[in-house]
């Protein structure tokens, strides 16, 4: 199971580090993490999506929850988020094989961003699935390399998570 | 608001924070924080190598209930505070740890003496600063001081370039601390006590098991109290010894791989665990698994322990005297005690002419009848300690339970004579662990500190060479410590009074010279190399 993590951290050099060290000092395996900083300048916010099952889920939680710097964790339902991922693609493409790209971009709503005689690059932002599929059809052209942001992450509607600690997230 | 440097505030937060004493050795990235201290009453011991300061620290604290703290320079000094740290985490103890770093404008750039010791005890402090703005160093300091003593207690480091230390500030001391990722709960969830109320009612075979946090909360009468009421036994974890009395009616002893065969006993029997302060590591829980129709209920002031060595029915998460308090008002008393028969399964200890260590563990209860600090070190000598030793007070066995360091001993035995000088303090070690860190001997002698090491010299690292007996078949490799140093010549040499103990005869003597010396004392008590752990 994936697991998508929402974390509001105060916004200190180190605490990425100390985030990422407790991951793999405690076995834990990250698939994605992604940080930027929040409305407020003195928080940055980490979408982390973690592979493993309940146990793992809840020993992140604990675990991050005790590093100082971690002022709020949030476990997202997948159904009740909006998630999204920036993808780019730098694929082959030659004079028989560009339009059959192109055509591809078009349907998956993703932009051609930069193009050369023998290569297209193609942004492409959505969830997960969807940027694989892309990356999936796009393999029989060869591709050249994929930069992927990771996982970001808010939840639905008008809930959003405050600095404030809660009982309900302990 | 005054105008000072950051060293002479870092000084001044000390005293504000009631320090009474530091432990470390100084060095050039750190001379401005010394020079600051000239001028204050705080004392200073100077220690003979930095894991030592540590160790002190820690002994200071588990006996005063205060924050310990130490100092070192950068690089090499802050290295040699590792393990020191390490050990203190692994024990929830209180300790704030300062080291000197190389100029700011040099950080990064493996100049002299640097070293990034923020990024290397992270996994092992509670958290830790590097101050790069001289105006957040009061407000770092009282964090620190705050963060190393509430919740699940442990050690923070600060690290301070020198170039800071030097700098002019406005010095105020904030009057409140607020960290928002900060928020220890102490109070245990009402629902969640009730259903443990129900649960221990309702058990059959209900045991205890008391870890550190129970004597790290001051709990200790709450918990005689509940298991008096309901006639409960208890077992303790090797950080839990005295967290109740040990020769306590319903004591049984000490858990695990080099537990009491009592203590393991009940705990297969049982039907309920109740959990105190205690993280049930591998070596608490030995062979024992915990089975499906044992219900556990688990308090911890760490969220994070609870669930994660055991599954657990009731976790409590909360500070182990309130919510023991709050399930006190709340519990009926019970009738009968079920473990009797358990209890009653006690221990025959050989009786011939042989010195044997718990001979010498025993007498030492008896002369001094628990009135003392028991401090140990890491090995056979520790286990026999545990199971021999008459343990009357909370916070009077100090052991590293959680990282097993060799030399913790005597160092954490000065500490805490420092911290209770109207209490006897005796530090039980092996001849491995005691050369890890004898060079304390000359801080005991330059202070005076007049503590009282009991040795047992086996020329073995005991608890390995036994395990390469059962194990490896007799292939002993690395074990053997020939060319111990002659001790009684060693301890002259520091000016110590010593003795050597070798036979049985001798040993009721022995006991009273030691206790009757007024200064610093080694008792060697030479040892077969084939004494088993567990009697
Ligand atoms: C710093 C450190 N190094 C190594 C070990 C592994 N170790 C555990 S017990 C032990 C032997 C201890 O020997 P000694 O202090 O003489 O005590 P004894 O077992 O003989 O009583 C060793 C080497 C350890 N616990 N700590």
């Amino acid at each position: 199971m994936k697991y998508t993590l929402s974390v509001l951290v105060e916004n200190h050099p180190g605490v990425l580090s100390r985030v990422a060290g407790l991951f793999s000092r405690r076995g834990f395996n990250i698939d994605s993490l992604a940080v930027g900083v929040t409305e407020d300048p003195t928080i940055s916010r980490m979408t982390i999506v973690v592979n493993g099952d309940d146990y793992i889920v809840e020993q992140v939680t604990k675990q991050l929850n005790k590093l100082i710097d971690v002022i709020k964790i949030k476990k997202l339902n997948p159904k009740e988020a909006v998630e999204r991922e920036l993808a780019l693609i730098k694929v082959n493409a030659n004079s028989q094989t560009r339009s059959d790209i192109i055509q591809i971009t078009e349907i998956f709503r993703a932009n051609i961003v930069d193009v050369s005689k023998e290569t297209l690059t193609i942004e492409i932002s959505g969830d997960e699935d969807k940027i694989e599929a892309l990356i999936e059809l796009l393999k029989q052209y060869g591709i050249r390399e994929v930069v992927r942001t990771g996982l970001i992450a808010i939840e639905r509607g008008n809930k959003v998570i405050s600095k404030s600690k809660s009982e309900e997230d302990e | 608001m005054a105008k000072m440097t950051v060293a002479r505030a870092m000084v001044e937060v000390l005293k504000s924070e009631g320090v009474e004493i530091i432990f470390g050795i100084p060095g050039a990235a750190i001379y401005p924080f010394y020079d600051a201290l000239y001028d204050s009453d705080i004392k200073h011991v100077l220690v003979r190598t930095e894991q030592a300061a540590v160790h002190e620290a820690s002994g200071y604290a588990r006996t005063t209930g205060k924050v310990g703290v130490c100092v070192a320079t950068s690089g090499p000094g802050a290295t040699n505070l590792i393990t020191g740290i390490a050990t203190a985490y692994m024990d929830s103890v209180p300790i704030v740890a300062i080291t000197g770093q190389v100029n700011s404008s040099l950080i990064g750039k493996d100049v002299f003496q640097e070293v990034d010791i923020t990024g290397a005890t992270a996994p092992f402090t509670k958290h830790n600063y590097l101050v790069k703005d001289p105006k957040k160093i009061v407000r770092i300091l009282k964090e620190a001081f705050y963060i190393a003593s509430t919740g699940r207690r442990g050690p923070v480091l600060i690290d301070v370039p020198i170039d800071v230390q030097l700098q002019e500030i406005e010095f105020e001391i904030p009057k409140e601390i607020d960290i928002p990722g900060y928020k220890p709960k102490e109070k245990g969830h009402p629902l969640q006590i009730k259903r443990a109320v129900e649960a221990i009612e309702n058990s059959q075979r209900p045991v205890v098991c008391s870890g550190g946090g129970v004597i790290a909360s001051g709990a200790s009468q709450e918990l005689q109290i509940l298991i008096e009421k309901q006639k409960i036994p208890v077992i303790s974890t090797l950080m839990g010894i005295g967290s109740i009395p040990t020769d306590h009616p319903y004591y049984l002893g000490m858990i695990g791989s080099h537990g009491q065969k009592e203590a393991n006993l009940a705990l297969r029997q049982a039907d309920l665990l109740i959990v105190i302060g205690a993280r049930l590591a591998d070596r608490a829980l030995g062979d024992t698994k915990i089975t499906d129709n044992m219900k556990i209920i688990h308090i911890d002031i760490d969220p994070a322990e609870i669930g994660k060595n055991v599954d657990t029915n009731v976790p409590i998460v909360g500070d182990a005297k309130q919510v023991l308090s709050e399930i006190n008002k709340r519990i009926s008393e019970r009738k009968d005690f079920w473990a009797h028969d358990i209890k009653a399964h006690k221990k025959v200890l050989i009786d011939d002419d042989k010195l044997h260590p718990y001979d010498v563990l025993r007498e030492i209860s008896r002369a001094y009848n628990g009135d003392y600090i028991i401090t140990t070190d890491v090995g056979q000598h520790q286990i026999w300690a545990a199971h021999n030793l008459y343990i009357k007070e909370p916070g009077t066995f100090i052991t590293s339970g959680g990282l097993g360091t060799m030399g913790y001993g005597v160092p954490a035995a000065i500490g805490a004579k420092f911290g209770r000088p109207d209490k006897e303090v005796i530090s039980i070690t092996g001849d491995g662990s005691f050369q890890m860190l004898l060079q304390e001997l000359a801080t005991i002698k330059r202070e005076q500190v007049p503590i009282k090491i009991v040795l047992f010299n086996n020329t073995r690292l005991g608890m390995v060479y036994e395990l390469q007996k059962k194990r490896c078949t007799g292939r002993f490799i690395a074990t053997c410590l020939d060319g111990n140093p002659d001790f009684m010549i060693l301890a002259k040499a520091y000016g110590i009074e010593s003795m050597r103990l070798e036979s049985k005869e001798k040993l009721k003597e022995a006991i009273e010279i030691m206790k009757s010396h007024k200064g610093p004392f080694l008792l060697e008590v030479v040892t077969s190399p084939d004494e088993p752990t567990i009697s």
